[in-house]
C-alpha cells in the first residue's frame, strides 16, 4: 500500500515535460491535477471528522460516533444528505450569481493547489512566482463569498459577505508582508526553492532559525526572534483569512445566523463548506512550506528512512490540529477588535519586520556574513 | 494550437465583458464584468510571458481594488429610473469625450503602423520576470518608483483627513485599558454578616 502511494505520484511527477508532445503533456497535467483533487477531496472528508472529534474531545464529548466505526463515515453520510436535498433558490435572488458564487469559491480553493509542492518534484506547476500565485488566488476566493452574500438578496447574508470581504482584504495585507520576510531570506518566490532553503534540520526552518553554523553564522540569532514572531503572526492571520474561529465573524451564528450561507442549501452549501476546508488545508500547507521546512525532516541524519511526503503531511496535519484546537478553546472576537488587531497590530509589526529582515539580508550580503 | 485557443478565448472574453461593463443595467453586474475583464487581461499577460505583471494585476486590481468597488456599489442604493432620466442631457459631453478618445486611438494606431517597426528583444532569456523588474525598478527608475509611493501615501493621508472627525462626548473603547484591567479593579468580595445587609 505504501509502495503504491509513493510509486503512483512518482510515475506522474518524474516525467520531464520537454520530452513530451504538448498534448501528452496536457494529459499528464490533467492526471496530476486529478490526483491532487481526489486526494484533497478525501482529505476534506477526513479533516471535517477530525475537526469535530477534536472539538468534541476538548469539550469532553464523544463527537460523531454512530455512522461507521468511531463515526468514520459521518462525513460521507453528511455529504450524501446534502447531495440529495432540494436546491432552494430564493425568489428575490439573482439566480445566475447565486449558483455561480459557490462554484467560484470552490474553483479558486482548488486552483491554488496547482503550485504547492508536497514532496520533491511533486507539484503540478513549479512556477517561479508561486507565492504570488497563491496570494492572488486566495484573494480571488473572497468573490465567492461576497457574490453569494449579495445574490441572496437578504440582510444577514449581505452583512456576512461585507464583513467577510473586509476581513479577508485586511488580513491579506499583513499576510503579504509576512511572506515577504520569508522571500527575503530564501531569495526566491518559487515555493520549491523556499522549501529547499530550509533543509538540514529543524533549526534551519524559517520559524526556528537557531543554527549558528549555517549560512549566516551566529548572526542568524539577530533575526531568529523576528521570524518566530512572523510564524505566529502567519498562523493567526491564516485563521482570519479562512474565517475560522475566533475570527468567524462572517458566519457568527449569534449575530448573523449563518452569514453568507443563510440562503444556501443542498449542493451549493456543500460547495461553500468544501471550499472552506480546502482553503484551511491550503493555508496549513503554506505555513508548512514557508515556516516549517516543507518536506524536510526535523533531524538531518543523512539518510531518509521516511518518505518526504510523510513529513509534509504530518506538519500540515499538525497545523490543522492547531486550527481545530483554537476553534475549541478561544472565544470569538468582536468585529472592531478583529479590525484593530489586523490594522493596528499585525500590519505595523509585520512592516517593521520586513524592514529589519531586509536590512539584515542586505547587510549580510555587503559585509560578507554569508561567506 | 493550445496557445492560439487560449489567446482567442481570453481576448474574446476580455472584449465581450468590457462591452458588458457599459451595457449591463445592474451596476453590480457591471463591476463583476469589469473583474472578468481584468482577469482575462491577466491571462493575456501570461500568454505574453509577463507572468509577474499578470499576477500583480490579479492581486491588486481584482483582489483588492475591485472588492472595494463592489463594496461601494453594493452599498449604494441606486435608483435606475432616476439614473436614466438625466441620460439625454449628458449625451453631448459623452459624445465629445468619445470622439476625442476615438481620434487619439486612430492617431496612435496610425503612428504605430507608419513608423518603423520595433521588436522587443528580451535582454537575457534566462532572466526571470522578477529579476528583470528588480534590476531596473530600484536602479534606473528608483526616483519614479519612490515618487509613486509618495503619491500613494499622500492619497492615503488625504483619505484619512477627509473622513476623520473629532466628535466630543463619545465614549471610545481603549483596548489597552480594557485588557489591563485586573480582577481587583472590578470585583470586590465582602463578607456580610447574616441579617445586616450591605451598608
Amino acid at each position: 500500500m505504501s509502495d503504491l502511494m509513493t510509486i503512483l505520484p512518482q510515475l506522474t511527477f518524474s516525467v520531464v515535460w520537454t520530452d513530451l508532445s504538448p498534448w501528452a503533456w496536457f494529459g499528464l497535467k490533467l492526471v496530476q491535477a486529478g490526483l491532487f483533487a481526489i486526494t484533497l477531496a478525501l482529505l476534506v472528508a477526513a479533516l471535517v471528522l477530525a475537526d469535530r472529534k477534536i472539538w468534541a474531545a476538548v469539550q469532553m464529548r464523544r463527537g460523531p460516533n454512530v455512522v461507521g466505526a468511531f463515526g468514520l463515515l459521518q462525513t460521507m453520510a453528511d455529504a450524501l444528505k446534502f447531495f440529495f436535498k432540494e436546491i432552494v433558490i430564493p425568489a428575490g435572488s439573482d439566480k445566475f450569481l447565486f449558483i455561480l458564487a459557490p462554484i467560484i469559491g470552490l474553483v479558486m480553493a482548488f486552483a491554488a493547489w496547482a503550485v504547492v509542492p508536497v514532496a520533491p518534484g511533486w507539484v503540478i506547476s513549479d512556477i517561479n512566482i508561486g507565492v504570488l500565485y497563491v496570494l492572488a488566488l486566495s484573494s480571488l476566493g473572497v468573490y465567492g463569498i461576497i457574490i453569494g452574500g449579495w445574490a441572496s438578496n437578504s440582510k444577514y447574508p449581505f452583512m456576512g459577505a461585507l464583513r467577510s470581504a473586509a476581513q479577508m482584504v485586511s488580513y491579506e495585507v499583513s499576510i503579504g508582508f509576512i511572506i515577504l520576510t520569508v522571500i527575503f531570506l530564501s531569495g526566491s518566490m518559487n515555493l520549491t526553492t523556499i522549501v529547499d532553503s530550509q533543509g538540514a534540520g529543524i533549526f534551519n526552518w524559517n520559524m526556528f532559525l537557531l543554527n549558528p553554523f549555517g549560512e549566516y553564522g551566529w548572526k542568524i540569532f539577530l533575526i531568529a526572534p523576528i521570524m518566530f514572531y512572523m510564524g505566529v503572526l502567519f498562523f493567526i492571520s491564516a485563521l482570519a483569512e479562512t474565517n475560522r474561529p475566533p475570527f468567524d465573524l462572517p458566519e457568527a451564528e449569534s449575530e448573523l445566523v449563518a452569514g453568507y450561507q443563510v440562503e444556501y442549501s443542498s449542493t451549493p452549501f456543500l460547495m461553500f463548506f468544501f471550499a472552506e476546508y480546502v482553503n484551511i488545508m491550503l493555508l496549513s500547507a503554506m505555513m508548512t512550506i514557508l515556516f516549517l521546512g516543507g518536506w524536510h525532516a526535523p533531524l538531518d541524519i543523512g539518510v531518509q528512512f521516511i518518505p518526504p511526503f510523510f513529513w509534509f503531511f504530518a506538519k500540515t496535519a499538525f497545523i490543522f490540529f492547531m486550527f481545530a484546537m483554537v476553534k475549541a478553546i478561544v472565544p470569538r472576537y468582536r468585529y472592531d477588535q478583529l479590525m484593530r488587531l489586523g490594522w493596528k497590530v499585525f500590519l505595523p509589526t509585520a512592516l517593521v519586520a520586513v524592514a529589519l529582515v531586509s536590512t539584515f539580508v542586505v547587510a549580510a550580503n555587503n559585509f560578507g556574513w554569508n561567506a | 494550437m493550445l496557445i492560439a485557443i487560449t489567446f482567442y478565448l481570453m481576448a474574446f472574453t476580455a472584449i465581450a465583458s468590457a462591452f458588458m461593463v457599459v451595457a449591463s443595467r445592474n451596476p453590480v453586474h457591471s463591476v463583476l464584468f469589469l473583474i472578468l475583464t481584468f482577469f482575462s487581461a491577466a491571462g493575456l499577460f501570461i500568454l505574453m510571458g509577463a507572468e509577474f505583471i499578470a499576477l500583480l494585476l490579479v492581486m491588486v486590481y481584482v483582489g483588492a481594488v475591485a472588492v472595494l468597488f463592489l463594496f461601494v456599489v453594493m452599498m449604494l442604493d441606486v435608483d435606475f429610473v432616476e439614473l436614466k432620466q438625466g441620460f439625454l442631457q449628458y449625451i453631448g459631453i459623452g459624445a465629445t469625450v468619445a470622439l476625442i478618445l476615438l481620434a487619439e486611438m486612430i492617431m496612435v494606431g496610425a503612428a504605430y503602423f507608419m513608423g518603423e517597426t520595433k521588436t522587443v528583444v528580451p535582454a537575457d532569456p534566462n532572466t526571470s520576470n522578477l529579476e528583470a523588474f528588480g534590476d531596473v525598478l530600484y536602479t534606473q527608475y528608483a526616483g519614479a518608483f519612490e515618487a509613486a509611493g509618495l503619491i500613494l501615501l499622500v492619497a492615503l493621508i488625504g483619505a484619512v483627513v477627509l473622513t476623520l472627525r473629532e466628535r466630543k462626548g463619545v465614549r471610545t473603547q481603549d483596548a489597552v485599558k480594557q485588557m489591563s484591567r485586573t480582577r481587583e479593579d472590578g470585583v470586590e468580595l465582602i463578607d456580610i454578616e447574616p441579617g445586616q445587609g450591605l451598608r
